[in-house]
């Protein structure tokens, strides 16, 4: 027990330096996801304990970048979860027809898959072309990644399921050209993404909105700092704007509850009251 | 290592006063888990947290199967969700379930283990971090390797931990791979294991 104990101050120590340091911001992340990404980082680093960890991260900028590789989880699919897409589709899509101009947020778009399905909805919808979409990450590699619009062709098989139950209308394979093992996605789609470092845990509004998607990234929070970035999407939001977040992410523990209400609770779309 | 439990033997070590239970199953697991938790009657007190492998469809109807078959409460785990007494959590599918330390239970989307998301390591150890020896791990049938890391943590903190006997389960590899990890408390076959929770429970309440 004694050494558990010792990992525990380790781990605050890591934590706090490297907000100190390169102000990241993972002091109100779930501890128990964090601990088990800091003892993944030790086995690839090949190092024994935190504090040694947290000696080479504080003097080696580009050893930092490498364990943000490991702290941030870019787990993630196009058109995940169909039948939220589906419901975008069917009950945001025509409320969101009657702006003459749209700003959307993809808050913590990871490598990108969220945002190429939610241009690509947009397009099929007629939206794509007065939208601008703000894509923000704060891992800069995924952000490069995400820009970059090509991913693996191992995937795309499944995202093509995915895209027809989300009620896709065209073939999936208009959107990318094959090229050997991967899909590089049209270019227009990203015409209007500005990609972006931004962090909820340490940043402010930058845009008012009109939809906010943050999807399976407030699961990494801790209620703090899911209440700040509630708080950030509650003050970007235009009036009645939509809030749509991961099929397990809810508002209804957070002090936030009362300042939005469900749209299709079951699809995780909330609209502010 | 006991291989038997009656709850009467003359000889019975003084059990441990634990403050939650976790539960990992996976080929065969829905079997294995309605036998062990059909003895509890409503009014159980200790908090149940069990991963049962699945295939990853969104929405799982385990909580609804469970509940019309047992007398305790039993409902898909909610990430932040307060861990309360007497309730019966299943991970939900695609996602792994951790243990905070203050109690409450968070969800994350981490690389599948052995396949599987959620993963009875990941449980097993966040919740052996979280409540130290006052805990008692279950491990049931399965046809691989995941929970043994997770069980082999729940007893180096000083928590309780029972296999199923591997000779008696449907798939025997996942009791296999724990016994190969570490020598658990007991190695019982699931009416025993039944008997066990019931009185872990009278001993920590």
């Amino acid at each position: 027990m004694a050494h558990e104990r010792d990992t525990e101050i380790e781990l605050r120590l890591l934590i706090e330096a490297i907000y100190l340091k390169y102000s990241y911001d993972f002091r109100d992340y779930s501890g128990a996801s964090v601990k088990r990404r800091v003892a993944h980082a030790l086995r690839q680093f090949e190092l024994k304990t935190i504090s040694a960890l947290q000696e080479r991260v504080l003097h080696d900028p580009s050893a930092f970048m490498q364990l943000l590789q490991f702290l941030t989880i870019p787990v993630s699919e196009m058109f995940r979860d169909p039948s939220h897409f589906l419901a975008i589709r069917q009950e945001v899509v025509p409320l969101l027809k009657t702006y003459p101009s749209l700003k959307i947020w993809i808050a913590g778009c990871s490598t990108g898959e969220e945002v190429y399905s939610m241009a690509i909805l947009l397009r099929e919808e007629g939206l794509l072309e007065r939208t601008i979409i703000y894509a923000t990450d704060i891992n800069p590699t995924s952000l490069e990644k995400a820009k970059q619009g090509i991913f693996s062709m191992e995937n795309i098989r499944g995202y093509n399921e995915n895209y027809l139950k989300a009620g896709g209308k065209r073939l999936f394979s208009e959107y990318y050209t094959a090229a050997y093992d991967y899909a590089i996605f049209d270019k227009s789609l990203s015409e209007n993404v500005t990609f972006a470092d931004h962090s909820l845990a340490t940043d402010s509004v930058f845009s008012e909105t009109h939809l906010i998607s943050c999807r399976n990234v407030l699961i990494y929070f801790n209620k703090k700092l899911q209440d700040r970035a509630f708080g950030l999407f509650h003050e970007s939001l235009c009036h009645r704007g939509f809030l749509v977040l991961g099929s397990k992410e809810t508002l209804e523990f957070s002090a936030f509850k009362d300042r939005f209400e469900p749209l299709v609770k079951q699809e995780r779309i909330y609209r502010k009251s | 290592m006991r291989t038997t439990f009656s709850g009467t033997e003359p000889d019975l070590p003084a059990l441990p006063k634990v403050a939650a239970i976790v539960v990992g199953a996976s080929a065969g697991g829905v079997e294995a888990l309605l036998k062990i938790f059909k003895p509890l009657r409503r009014g159980f007190r200790l908090p149940i947290i069990a991963v049962l492998h699945l295939p990853d469809e969104r929405r799982s109807h385990l909580a609804d199967v469970f509940n019309s078959h047992l007398a305790i409460p039993v409902k898909e785990a909610d990430d932040k969700e307060v861990i309360a007494p007497g309730t019966l959590y299943f991970a939900a599918p695609g996602y792994h379930l951790s243990v905070e330390a203050d109690l409450t239970l968070s969800f994350s989307q981490e690389e599948r283990v052995y396949h599987s998301r959620p993963s009875i390591d990941i449980l097993f150890e966040s919740a052996a971090d979280a409540y130290g020896a006052k805990l008692a791990g279950v491990l049931l049938t399965g046809a691989n390797n995941d929970g043994a890391k997770g069980t082999a943590r729940i007893k180096e903190y000083g928590g309780l931990t029972v296999v199923q006997d591997p000779a008696q389960a449907l798939a025997r590899t996942m009791p296999e791979a724990a016994l190969a990890l570490h020598t658990p408390d007991f190695l019982l076959p699931l009416p025993d294991i039944a008997l066990l929770l019931v009185e872990l429970e009278r001993i920590a309440c």
